[in-house]
């Protein structure tokens, strides 16, 4: 008969770790979550706060912006400003996952349930790690990359490499594919080359027109673009065509960029990660209880970390920082289960395809299949928008009072849904900027231009922004902004034309 | 299966080369943060670490993103009373925090503060001493020597045979020699078993028992050992940095000092201490106070004991003699000197002091400093000592007036030492 494992105090060990997780295993076997093989770290809060200052990477080439966020940490931590996370998990494979020392027993075990599983079945299953992160090679490649680095800074100083990741990092979020792009481009490669050979071909056979003179019209012809289509990865495009930038330079450019794009489906992915994480522990954590293999203490101290994770405070408290995304994908997906077990008349209205269907293949292929934006777009019931009391606010410049566009009632559920998931559109929450042209016959000024949509200018920053890519491109650098008139007004150039 | 890692005991301070990095790029910041200490708090604590505070606006990293304007629409949580088409006044405070987030987020947004430990902080301080160039010149001065081993050598004396070494030599030479005479000695014997004992082989036989014989004659001659396999150990005197050193403080406590003339020697003596500090392991402090005698006296009581009387100089100079002699020999120990006084002296007593120092003492020490407090002026003292200023390079005295003098008088007296290096390049040419 198997012995039931009941932890007497809320002191840890690994022994009773290692029973704890092989009873979350059975559980999750149960509900098919699909993980990496764990490789769970215990770390102390200093080694955390190290973790906290490399973006969570147990391996980071070296910067001044991760001392400073290192020292920042210490110091509010020190303080008791701010108390520090109970775990980070890393998308690799293994899944690398580091608990705090400091944790009670209980919060292991939540901490188990939430990043040993949760998160990295999340990171198995999720369309958008699949397409853009490697999670066998991404840990090679920080070393790779630290290594590189440190090897530059040898041979062309600190300061020089500096520069480099400095201006890359200004750039960062604007270094990332948003769509495939190696297939097409060999694809276009292909297709070239044909076209070359077919040309060629025909220049052999029609050798007799090579001899009527060529018509003096076409040099008129206004020069194309340069890039013919604009681009929107400014890293990539640095990288590819920067005409001043050393080999390693190039390579740290590639570095910053690939490292970019590793993270580019964490931040589209904030609300479902934290939503399925934070629903898989609070699943697991009753299975456990259920189960009896922890007691009511245990259970009472769980529910009380579970609801200070979750917690909302409204707009017009003090802490107001922000939707939680712990609670807007908790609600989520626990709707969702609901949805598929009790629905109600509503939700036969709103989701006729999921209602009375197995919870768990539900909530798997909402998992799988989505990011944030598409994940609310498609999932936000009106019963998470009642309950959180979701309204939405429309401020416009040009008018002195704000409006209530939308409230949670069936006039607004629609809206409110639409307007909630533009929100977490990245092309939203970043600028959308472009390189648009670069003067080859002139002075190779590189013109970006930024979109612009709901009027909305840029912050004072991109003059600072611009210096910084200055410095990679070495030539001038203009920033045009478009309307969404059309009209095209010059923001920011730099160096700066003396008059 | 699940691999569990207790890291707890490794891989500590991974951040420690970010840290220095960013203060590295924030040195010119950091390092008025750091002489601002300085002139605020008094210099007893200032071996501790100390907070740094510098304005955000310079270490932010751009992005682009969006600016405040425009039209916008969010979505917000824990609606109360709104219907839709309310309206709500912009309040100007909103626009204002939005505008500029700067101006009334408070001191505390705007600057980025945070620790630097003890030796970061003296890294610091020192840095702008500009010390670097004397601790090469002048501090690393070594006198003592070391033996250290250095191969074989095949000529010594017999005291350092290396006997492992002289056989090792004595078996290859025996080999060698043996070999070719064995291979010889072999051959006659065959040669010599293969002729019939008759009449007409009776001449070659016999020469060939004769050649037999010599052969293992040599081959009993060849010695067991050789002045040839001899090796002996040898050793090389290699300069040894001394990594003591010894820093004699000499205070004057007469009369004429007073409490805020001592404190400033105190202040004095300890930044001397702070930055000999951190170029040995150790260094041994002697406090050597005096007013017509001279005694050695422990740290306390050097500072705070209260004292009267007349002031004879030369008693603390010989106490300092003999002292090194008893305690210090020179080649052992670096030392430095440091005496603060007022410059009261006993007018006759001051040629002996200079005759103390010039014969007695600078041959022996790194380096003494002599600092004048508070001087009414310039004092017999002051007057001889300029001659021995003149006679030695590692000499140096400064006047200090004001508490704030005792830094960039420090600064002075080492900076002194540049011209050293300049002057040798001229003589070169």
């Amino acid at each position: 008969m198997k012995k039931k494992v009941m932890p007497k105090n809320s002191e840890w060990t690994i022994e009773l770790l290692k029973k704890y997780e092989r009873e979350i295993a059975q559980i999750a076997e149960k509900f098919n979550l699909d993980t990496y093989r764990a490789q769970i770290e215990i770390i102390t809060a200093e080694q955390m706060m190290d973790a906290y200052a490399s973006t969570g990477m147990p391996i980071y080439y070296h910067h001044w912006s991760h001392g400073k966020q290192f020292l920042t940490i210490e110091k509010n931590y020190k303080r008791g400003h701010m108390g520090l996370a109970y775990e980070i998990v890393i998308n690799s494979n293994p899944c690398i996952v580091y608990l705090l020392e400091e944790n009670t027993m209980a919060m292991q075990i939540l901490v188990l349930a939430h990043a040993a599983f949760g998160h990295n079945s999340f990171f198995k299953g999720n369309y958008l790690f699949h397409h853009w992160t490697s999670a066998d090679a991404i840990i090679d490649y920080l070393v790779f990359a630290k290594k590189y680095i440190s090897q530059c800074e040898e041979r062309y100083g600190i300061d020089a490499v500096e520069e480099i990741l400095d201006a890359c990092h200004a750039l960062m979020n604007h270094g990332v594919d948003r769509y495939r792009r190696s297939p097409q481009l060999s694809l276009q490669e292909e297709k070239a080359r044909q076209t070359e050979r077919e040309e060629f071909l025909q220049s052999q056979i029609n050798a007799i027109w090579k001899t009527i003179p060529k018509s003096k019209k076409k040099s008129k012809e206004p020069e194309k673009r340069f890039p013919t289509d604009p681009e929107e990865n400014l890293l990539y495009f640095i990288e590819k065509n920067a005409p001043l930038l050393e080999t390693w330079q190039r390579e740290v450019v590639r570095i910053v960029r690939k490292i970019a794009q590793y993270f580019y489906p964490q931040r589209q992915t904030k609300v479902m990660n934290e939503g399925w994480a934070t629903f898989w522990h609070y699943t697991i954590m009753n299975e456990l209880f259920e189960k009896k293999l922890i007691n009511e203490p245990f259970m009472v101290e769980f529910l009380h970390h579970h609801t200070n994770v979750i917690y909302q405070p409204p707009f017009s408290h003090p802490h107001y920082n922000g939707l939680n995304p712990y609670t807007l994908g908790f609600s989520i997906f626990r709707d969702l289960q609901r949805i598929c077990e009790e629905p109600t008349p509503e939700d036969k209205r709103w989701f006729p395809d999921i209602v009375n269907t197995n919870w768990v293949k539900t909530l798997d292929f909402a998992m799988r299949n989505f990011k944030d934006e598409s994940f609310i777009a498609q999932f936000l019931s009106p019963k998470v928008i009642r309950d959180l009391k979701l309204f939405a606010l429309a401020d416009d410049e040009q008018k002195n009072e704000l409006e209530i566009s939308a409230i949670h009632n069936d006039a607004g559920y629609q809206y409110i849904r639409s307007t909630l998931a533009k929100q977490y559109d990245l092309s939203n929450i970043d600028p959308n900027i472009q390189v648009y042209n670069v003067d080859r016959r002139g002075d190779r000024t590189l013109t970006l231009r930024y979109y612009q949509s709901s009027q909305r200018p840029l912050s004072e920053n991109a003059k600072e922004v611009i210096k910084h890519l200055y410095k990679l491109w070495g030539f001038p650098v203009k920033l045009e902004t478009v309307s969404e008139e059309g009209s095209v007004i010059l923001t920011n150039i730099h160096p700066e034309i003396s008059s | 299966m699940p691999r569990f890692i207790d890291r707890r005991s490794q891989s500590r301070h991974k951040s420690a080369v970010n840290r220095q990095r960013f203060l590295r790029r924030f040195k010119a910041q950091v390092k008025k943060a750091v002489s601002n200490a300085i002139s605020n708090r008094s210099i007893s604590d200032i071996e501790n670490g100390e907070k740094i505070t510098i304005p955000t606006k310079d270490i932010r990293e751009p992005h682009f993103h969006y600016g405040y304007g425009g039209k916008q629409e969010i979505i917000l949580p824990g609606n109360q009373h709104f219907i839709v088409g309310d309206k709500i006044k912009r309040s100007p405070i909103q626009v204002d925090k939005n505008k500029s987030n700067a101006s009334n987020e408070g001191e505390a947004e705007d600057a980025f503060d945070f620790q630097i430990s003890t030796e970061e902080f003296l890294d610091l301080f020192f840095d702008d001493l500009e010390l670097p160039n004397l601790t090469k010149t002048q501090i690393l001065k070594t006198n003592a020597q070391k033996l250290i081993r250095a191969g074989f050598t095949i000529q010594g004396t017999p005291a350092n045979i290396n006997i492992i070494r002289s056989f090792r030599g004595a078996i290859s030479r025996r080999l060698a020699h043996r070999g070719a005479l064995k291979r010889r000695l072999n051959d006659l014997e065959m040669k010599l078993k293969k002729l019939t004992p008759n009449e007409e082989n009776t001449f070659s036989i016999s020469t060939l028992k004769k050649e037999i014989k010599q052969v293992k004659n040599r081959l009993k001659n060849i010695p067991f050992i050789d002045p040839f396999d001899l090796r002996y150990n040898n050793r090389v005197r290699q300069p040894r940095p001394t990594a003591q050193a010894v820093m004699f403080c000499i205070m004057d406590v007469s009369g004429s000092m007073d409490e805020t003339k001592k404190d400033i020697a105190k202040r004095f003596f300890i930044l001397l201490y702070l930055f000999l500090k951190r170029n040995y392991e150790t260094i041994e402090l002697v406090f050597i106070r005096h007013h017509t005698t001279a005694k050695e006296v422990p740290e306390q009581e050097f500072f705070y004991s209260k004292e009267t009387g007349g002031t004879v100089v030369s008693s603390a100079l010989e106490l300092m003699r003999d002292i090194i002699t008893h305690r210090y020999p020179a080649s052992d120990w670096n030392i430095y000197g440091a005496q603060a006084s007022d410059g009261d002296n006993w007018n006759n007593d001051s040629p002996r002091c200079r005759d103390i120092l010039m014969h007695d003492i600078m041959p022996h020490v790194q380096y003494f400093a002599y600092v004048e407090i508070m001087a009414r002026q310039p004092q017999s003292l002051w007057e001889v000592y300029q001659i021995v200023k003149e006679s030695s390079k590692n000499f140096a005295m400064q006047p200090i007036n004001h508490v704030r003098d005792i830094y960039p008088v420090l600064k002075n007296l080492f900076s002194r030492q540049h011209p050293a290096i300049p002057l040798a390049t001229e003589n070169l040419q």
